[in-house]
């Protein structure tokens, strides 16, 4: 019996790739006297329903989901919560 | 000859190709909206600039999806010449037709101006009638053009040629100052491995005629006249 899934997809630039907006908030912070702020990196979420059979069928369907069009594998990579 | 234009939703630069592919080279060419999935017999397939729809998610990442890509595809592995400005080159790398993606900007800015790019090789079919080494001085107009490949990658472009246009100064020069928005290496443009395919962020298209500033990107759309004209392999149609 298919069920409706709540799926989180969070979407960041891979460790090796330069964030160029996460640098500029983490030198705001810096100047905003939060010194104790060592790095920011800047990403994407997305909230998904999906009609699924189980959890697993669910995460399967929004990592397809992800690679395909959510993240670009080139320089992002994503992590799926699903509940 | 015959160029298609291909129309996304949110292409502006549609015209800006059409205008000079007709009128400035005297060509044939036809604006093709990308709910279609028939080229017309082109000769060559322009992705012009622009912001695809929206530019939603990533550039290019929902316009690669469009119906017409896949006859874009199509028509590139058959060895027809495809090329993309600025958004264009955007598509084509989330299409996977070329290789990297593209980052913001260093500068966050949007960077609109002129800036002088190297023609690094002539082996494709868009850059033939240049000079190797020639600078051309043409416009760019993006927020996200910082390209951006794996370290092996960039390796392998470097060694295949497939660096075809590079940011420098009006002498030439490759200097980090002459890089408008941090691309690797200064990259401005590539090709893929069979050359057919080709990109780059600043736009030719729109620095045809010396009374709009500069006339000195009509070299690449004549390009690929004579390359036709001299029997470039060309898609089935």
């Amino acid at each position: 019996m298919p069920q409706t899934y709540k799926a989180r997809v969070f979407v960041t630039l891979k460790p090796s790739v330069f964030d160029p907006q996460g640098h500029v908030i983490v030198e705001s912070l810096h100047g905003m006297g939060y010194g104790g702020v060592a790095d920011v990196r800047q990403g994407k979420y997305f909230e998904l329903d999906v009609e699924a059979d189980s959890a697993d069928a669910a995460r399967a369907l929004v990592s397809d989901v992800s690679n395909r069009l959510l993240a670009n594998p080139v320089i992002e990579s994503f992590k799926v919560d699903v509940a | 000859m015959k160029f298609a234009i291909v129309v996304f939703p949110g292409s502006n630069c549609d015209h800006d190709a059409y205008h000079a592919t007709t009128a400035v080279i005297g060509q044939q060419a036809e604006l093709i909206w990308h709910k279609e999935t028939d080229l017309r017999g082109a000769d060559a397939v322009i992705l012009p600039g622009g912001f695809a729809h929206g530019d939603y998610l990533r550039t290019g990442a929902i316009a690669r999806f469009s119906p017409i890509m896949k006859s874009v595809e199509a028509f590139a592995a058959s060895g027809g010449p495809v090329v993309g400005f600025c958004n264009g080159f955007q598509i084509l790398l989330e299409a996977g037709l070329l290789e990297g993606a593209m980052l913001r900007n260093r500068s966050l800015q949007y960077r609109c101006e002129h800036v002088h790019v190297r023609v690094e090789r002539t082996d494709t079919p868009w850059t033939t009638l240049c000079q190797p080494g020639q600078v051309m001085r043409i416009p760019i107009a993006h927020g996200e053009g910082n390209y951006f490949a794996a370290p092996d990658v960039i390796d392998r472009l470097e060694q295949n040629g497939q660096v075809i246009f590079r940011y420098v100064t009006a002498g030439g020069e490759t200097t980090d100052a002459a890089n408008p928005n941090g691309s690797l290496h200064n990259i401005a443009g590539i090709c893929n491995e069979r050359r057919n395919v080709v990109a780059l962020m600043p736009h030719p298209e729109r620095a045809c005629e010396p009374v709009l500033g500069s006339g000195d990107g009509k070299v690449v759309l004549d390009s690929v006249v004579a390359s036709l004209r001299a029997g470039v392999p060309v898609a089935a149609r």
